[in-house]
């Protein structure tokens, strides 16, 4: 619904703007928006009259109601900002709107008072409104991809932490690899594997993927070039934990395994590594 | 996609190599690659700029720092006046050999980079154009 | 033009490349080193490329190659110290060495040249297999 721009509630705004402010603080006092826990009192009231303003200074520019418009852009960056800082705050999506849409009742009253004979009181009521509604969703939507983008981070950090390249015993490393590999992943971790062969000195490596639900051509491949620099650098790998079904897509899927020892356990792996460096383990005698 | 930063080094000697590989590395150091990327780059440039010496005659090594949107890349272009390849899809595929038992490299470094373009044909020397993104 | 220093230890020959090598140089240590194997009746060669942040492919062929005739001098050879980016890189490229020994570095080379040289001395040629 397209809306005159500049229409006569801006200039009511704008007019007894102190007034709305005021009003305004002791709106968000007494809506559950302020949480003195998260931000100080005069952090919100700098982004109240930073919101304002922004929102007189669009509908000067000729703005209407559609707020992916150019005029609307400063806005845009403004509410972004505040919901991507509000998010790592703590605060909640609600939280956030509840911020914008709080405006609305003291700048209602403010209309009402002074548009009381006006016979557009109503429509512009209504068109006032309108665009609050949509500011307050904005910020929700910015909230929720930032949300999204922080979830990625910690579960790439989570992905970090469950693979560890782990010392098993002297010059055998183990690397025990946890639910699903993308590509990159894969990439990041064959990487800290080979370094790991070179900070400790470890002739045999075992790369387990008992944990790993499917392996694809790619993460496949990947790990056969893995296998094969290792081979280069001068250490030796060994794969454990393929099942069945992973040993049948691979030969379906053509990956070559041929010159990559494989065993069913890390337990066998590491009977094999340990044989590799000459060693055995024996049941010690008891004492008599 | 623009052109941010240009450097031109010439080739003629075999010593000139180690020169390219040491500006590709600094060049990809500034622009935060990562070491895998960085050795896979410098060995296409080495293999690139060996054959422009030691086949081509000498030629020019042209690295250019890439930026397109948020993407930063390197590309690093090899010219030569030498003879020109006769059968480049023959040079593109792996063991090909020029009879010193070591083949021209390019099907390798293709490997190595994200885009690889060549153009070559006899009499009128050879342009090969590597691109790697961060 | 700088030459590679090789380094004369019993019946070991001991090569450390500290410099980016270019194909004059690689060459030119090639000659040095046949030479040398044929002069002090060496057994084995170690090369330490634990230095090295680049090896292309006529680098990697030139290992290769002096592996080969060394063999035919009746010596092993074996690379020590390749970096993981490196290695990762030649595995990319195609270039995999595979007929060359490799040892993660020089403890553990010696190690591999002191097994792979015992059936030297015994007049056993011995296939090579890494691990």
């Amino acid at each position: 619904m397209a809306t005159r721009s500049a229409g006569k509630w801006t200039k009511v705004l704008a007019r007894d703007k102190v007034i709305l402010l005021r009003d305004w603080a002791r709106e968000q006092k007494s809506a559950t928006t302020e949480r003195p826990d998260l931000m100080a009192d005069s952090e919100l009231k700098r982004e109240s009259v930073e919101f304002l303003d922004l929102l007189l200074a669009a509908m000067d520019d000729g703005a209407s109601a559609d707020i992916s418009a150019e005029p609307w852009a400063t806005m845009r960056e403004f509410l972004g900002s505040i919901s991507r800082s509000r998010a790592t705050k703590g605060f909640s999506p609600g939280e956030t709107a509840t911020f914008v849409l709080s405006l609305k009742q003291p700048a209602f009253a403010l209309l009402q008072a002074k548009l009381k004979d006006d016979p557009a009181l109503l429509e512009e009521v209504w068109a006032f409104n309108a665009i609050l509604d949509k500011l307050g969703l904005y910020t929700t939507e910015v909230f929720q991809s930032s949300r999204e983008e922080i979830i990625r981070r910690q579960q790439a950090e989570m992905l970090e932490l469950s693979t560890p390249v782990v010392q098993l015993w002297e010059g055998i490393l183990a690397l025990p690899l946890i639910g699903t590999l993308d590509s990159a992943r894969t990439q990041v971790v064959m990487e800290n594997l080979l370094q790991g062969i070179v900070d400790t000195s470890s002739r045999v490596a075992v790369i387990d993927i008992t944990g790993v639900p499917t392996v694809d051509t790619v993460v496949a491949k990947h790990l056969v070039k893995t296998v094969s620099a290792a081979r280069l650098m001068g250490a030796h790998c060994i794969i454990s934990g393929i099942r069945p079904q992973i040993a049948q897509t691979m030969v379906h899927l053509g990956v070559d395994f041929e010159d990559v020892e494989t065993t069913a356990s890390l337990a066998d792996a590491l009977a094999r590594a340990f044989r590799l460096h000459n060693l055995q383990v024996s049941q010690l005698q008891p004492r008599s | 996609m623009r052109i941010t930063q240009t450097e031109e080094l010439s080739l003629e000697e075999p010593e000139n190599v180690v020169r390219v590989r040491q500006s590709v590395r600094s060049r990809m150091v500034e622009e935060g690659f990562s070491l895998v990327e960085q050795t896979k780059m410098v060995t296409a440039a080495s293999e690139l700029a060996r054959n422009a010496v030691a086949y081509g005659g000498g030629g020019v090594v042209r690295i250019e720092q890439l930026q397109e949107g948020a993407r930063v890349g390197l590309r690093i272009v090899v010219t030569d006046q030498g003879p020109g390849i006769l059968d480049l899809e023959l040079a593109l595929t792996d063991g090909y050999t020029t009879g010193h038992g070591l083949g021209l490299g390019l099907s390798g470094s293709k490997r190595l980079v994200d885009e690889f373009a060549i153009k070559s044909n006899p009499g009128e020397g050879t342009v090969v154009a590597v691109t790697l993104w961060r | 033009m700088e030459t590679i220093p090789i380094l004369k230890m019993g019946d070991l020959l001991l090569v450390s490349i500290q410099v980016d090598m270019h194909d004059r140089l690689a060459m030119s240590l090639q000659a040095d080193l046949t030479e040398r194997v044929v002069k002090f009746h060496t057994r084995g060669v170690m090369i330490d490329i634990s230095a090295l942040d680049v090896v292309d492919s006529f680098i990697a062929a030139t290992f290769a190659n002096i592996a080969a005739m060394v063999r035919t001098l009746g010596a092993e050879t074996v690379v020590v110290g390749m970096r993981p980016a490196v290695a990762i890189t030649l595995v990319e490229f195609g270039m995999p060495m595979a007929q060359v020994h490799t040892a993660l570095n020089v403890e553990v080379g010696m190690e591999l040249l002191r097994s792979l040289t015992k059936g030297i001395t015994e007049g056993a040629h011995r296939e090579n297999h890494a691990d």
